[in-house]
């Protein structure tokens, strides 16, 4: 083999070689950090095995959120007006955001615990007020067909 | 009056820029002058009727005319001037009509500092750039027109502009980030003149690496404007989140960084022309890519702009047709490209192409990372989301060879280095950058911590090795003036854009491994320490803005008993819109940040609040300055101007053209 052949082919070799390593790499780190998303309403049927890190999304129900006042832990529900999820947060966690509030859609992290409680390890509340995640908005869409599918009571002013 | 104005000179541009994409393409395929020279009187027409219609609704927001629609949700009468001002891109409508009229700025300057460049080129450069823009230009006027009126029932006062973007970071941000990521289209449009007239030499390469330059400074400053804002205005903590859409930027980025490198080469040596030409594509689909994510709403970020579907749609189509056309030509004429002279495994060459690989890869796994999510939701209908950890993983272990390598290819030479020469070169660089890459933190913190050491360790084999290196160029002449002058200022900016790469990541690792932070709830008068810091919370006071008003804490910090600074965070609440905002206060330092974010109050008078000390913070954007002003620095050599006297002088007599003779170094 001439030497400028056996240099292309060391080369072609050793980016092969680099390629594959970094796909099974990047392949391998993205199936760990894989974040589920769930309804409430999925949360509520047991779609989720406890202990299981996830992501909920939904509208922090009116009248539901409730600040402590000696400590940093903050309690609310999260509904996609089928279904509610209670939420535990620890503000040393970090504080809430500013657009945190009730009426809001908000996206959290964390997993149910023993008592059917969703602990936060972080909560997402967005930028633009007129903006829906699309992580929330599935999750009103998908209750929304929910509840015209059982009763076709369909409250549309209650998801609005 | 105006904003029809504004909406006229639109429709205007649009039409100047169909005969833009039509009539120099036609002529420069003909052959046809006359056809070919209106390329340039096109494009100041384009230029002036964009600007027109981007100062009309400028005047629109600057006059509180909330009968245009976009004014009306997007501005309010109490908003200080400088944000009505700029409040003209704090939406999408508006902020498309300001990377419109980029890019149209980006097309007059291309028309008229490219006197060098054939008449033919140029003209088909200005018509790919002018089809660009129709498609731009259709999407502004068909789908979001920011002129629309709501008549006859104007709203008496605007929405207000979003509370968070009423900052500085808003003012500067988006321009800079839009400027950087259009001057890619440029770039873009270079290749595809070349690949259609088959004229892809050096002399194409030299065209080319200027605007590719000022295009990368500039997305780099837009990158670095994004980050620091982030930082002290989301109130995180964080300078960069992996957010879907602070990615595509980076993305382009990382391509713009290879293709900086690889036109070094086509230019150079005359090699990996079809691999730049690859590249120019892919860094101009990253910019598409990020205005596609951005305002179709697929993503989740914080970033996002109220959805519409159509308008992803259609931005998807503008994607599809330039960049698969763009790669169409790609594939038909890349065949025809000869390559250039080979190189051995040692070499400047095999270094840049290791480079090369790097970064594209780097940006195919963050490009993975970022597109995952939808993809899994379109095959599985199951919603997902991607962690910083993914990113970190993938991101880390591909910059440390790329760190490494950037330290030994400027010292190496093209076609073929000794390898024990660039041994004994960078030994005592080795040496020193190991031994106080794990003494100086081993020293200063007394504990161990691997991020730390590599980050100094690395930022010290980078800096010293462009030290030694310049040490050497200059010991060869007589002089140091003499020496220093002897430099071309490309080598000046390779210089200092990789030194500002030492000081970025001495800065990522540090503030990564020594940042300390405490979420807490605090009375008047209480205090608390964070590292070597002690926090006492002081009184509360009302403050007033033109559009909000709040109340600020003040928070006396000390260090072993001697006052640093007041800090004063504020919570706000603005008239128009009712948002509770944090105005988080901020003591920023060469060495160290100090910040507090403010939360609620409580009944009995307590603060929630988060107190931060975040070591070497700075040197993060103090590194992406020097990488700016690197990039600026080379695009200013004189080669490239050069060029333009020597193809004048051509015309007289060809003998000095071939005498003329282009100083070797730098890349």
């Amino acid at each position: 083999m001439k030497a400028h052949r056996r240099n292309r082919l060391g080369l072609i070799l050793f980016v092969s070689f680099g390629l594959t390593v970094t796909i099974g790499l990047t392949l391998y780190a993205l199936s760990q950090n894989i974040n589920m998303f769930f309804t409430p309403t999925q949360v509520a049927q047991g779609e989720v095995q406890s202990g299981q890190a996830f992501r909920i999304g939904g509208m922090v129900k009116e009248g539901s959120l409730v600040k402590n006042e000696l400590d940093l832990v903050v309690r609310f529900t999260t509904t996609d007006f089928v279904s509610d999820v209670p939420i535990a947060y620890n503000e040393t966690l970090g504080i809430l955001p500013d657009l945190f509030r009730e009426g809001q859609g908000i996206v959290a992290e964390g997993s149910v615990d023993a008592f059917g409680i969703f602990q936060a390890t972080k909560v997402l509340a967005k930028h633009d007020e007129n903006y829906m995640s699309p992580e929330v908005k599935a999750a009103m869409d998908a209750a929304k067909l929910l509840k015209s599918d059982e009763s076709d009571l369909v409250n549309e002013d209650l998801i609005k | 009056m105006l904003p029809e104005i504004g909406h006229f000179s639109l429709i205007l541009a649009f039409n100047l820029c169909v005969l833009l994409s039509l009539f120099p393409f036609v002529g420069s395929v003909k052959g046809d002058v006359v056809l070919m020279s209106l390329a340039r009187p096109l494009t100041v027409g384009i230029f002036v009727f964009v600007a027109i219609a981007y100062l009309s609704l400028t005047a629109a927001f600057a006059t509180d005319d909330f009968s245009v629609l976009y004014v009306a949700e997007h501005s309010n009468s109490l908003l200080p001037d400088r944000y009505k001002l700029t409040a003209v891109w704090g939406g999408h409508e508006g902020s498309f009509l300001l990377w419109i009229f980029m890019l149209s700025g980006w097309m007059l300057a291309v028309a008229q500092f490219s006197r060098s460049v054939p008449l033919d080129f140029l003209a088909r450069v200005l018509s790919i750039l002018g089809m660009l823009c129709v498609g731009y230009l259709l999407f502004l006027l068909a789908t979001s027109n920011p002129f629309d009126r709501v008549v006859p029932l104007a709203p008496s006062d605007g929405a207000d502009l979003n509370s968070a973007l009423q900052d500085f970071g808003f003012i500067v941000h988006p321009p800079t980030l839009y400027m950087g990521y259009v001057g890619f289209s440029v770039v873009f449009a270079f290749a595809m003149a070349a690949l259609l007239s088959g004229r892809l030499d050096s002399a194409w390469a030299r065209w080319c690496r200027p605007w590719a330059n000022v295009a990368w400074a500039i997305l780099t400053l837009g990158l670095c404007l994004g980050s620091w804002w982030a930082y002290y205005e989301l109130g995180w903590g964080g300078w960069w989140a992996w957010d879907p859409v602070e990615n595509p930027p980076l993305i382009t980025w990382l391509l713009g960084t290879a293709l900086v490198h690889s036109l070094a080469v086509s230019e150079k040596r005359g090699a990996f022309k079809s691999w730049t030409v690859m590249l120019s594509i892919l860094a101009f689909a990253g910019s598409l890519l990020g205005t596609f994510i951005t305002r179709s709403g697929l993503l989740t970020s914080i970033h996002a702009f109220a959805s519409d579907p159509d308008r992803g749609i259609f931005i998807l189509g503008i994607l599809v047709l330039s960049v698969g056309g763009g790669l169409l030509l790609y594939a038909v004429r890349s065949p025809l490209l000869k390559g250039g002279v080979g190189f051995e495994l040692s070499s400047r060459e095999m270094f840049l192409l290791t480079n090369n690989v790097l970064l594209v890869v780097a940006a195919a796994s963050v490009l993975l990372g970022t597109l995952f999510p939808m993809i899994f939701q379109a095959v599985t209908g199951k919603l997902i989301s991607i962690g910083p950890p993914y990113f970190n993983a993938i991101f880390i272990p591909l910059m440390i060879p790329l760190i490494f390598f950037m330290a030994v290819g400027p010292l190496s030479m093209w076609k073929s280095t000794s390898v024990r020469s660039m041994v004994n070169r960078l030994r005592r660089v080795a040496i020193i950058s190991l031994a106080f890459g794990v003494g100086l933190p081993l020293l200063l913190t007394l504990e161990f911590d691997f991020w730390s050491i590599a980050g100094v360790g690395f930022a010290l084999w980078i800096s010293l090795s462009m030290i030694s290196d310049f040490g050497n160029k200059i010991r060869k002449k007589s002089n140091f003036i003499k020496g220093m002058r002897g430099l071309s200022l490309s080598y000046y900016g390779m210089q200092l854009a990789h030194i500002g790469v030492a000081v970025m990541v001495a800065g990522i690792a540090l503030t990564s491994s020594y940042s300390i932070e405490k979420s807490a709830l605090l009375q008047r008068g209480e205090s608390t320490d964070l590292g070597a810091f002690n926090f006492e919370i002081g009184a509360a006071r009302p403050v007033s803005g033109q559009n909000f008003s709040g109340q600020e804490v003040s928070i006396n910090v000390s260090k072993d008993n001697i006052f640093v600074t007041e800090l004063l965070p504020q919570r706000r609440v603005y008239f128009a819109s009712g948002t509770p905002s944090t105005e988080m206060a901020i003591d920023a330092g060469f060495l160290r940040d100090l910040f507090v974010t403010l939360g609620e109050r409580k009944e009995n008078g307590a603060w929630s609040m988060t107190l931060y000390v975040k070591p070497f913070v700075r040197w993060i954007w103090l590194g992406a300055l020097f990488m700016v002003l690197g990039g600026l620095v080379s695009a200013a050599d004189k080669r490239y101007r050069y060029l333009q006297e020597s193809a004048e002088k051509k015309k007289e007599s060809p003998e000095t053209y071939r005498s003329e003779k282009i100083a070797d170094v730098g890349i």
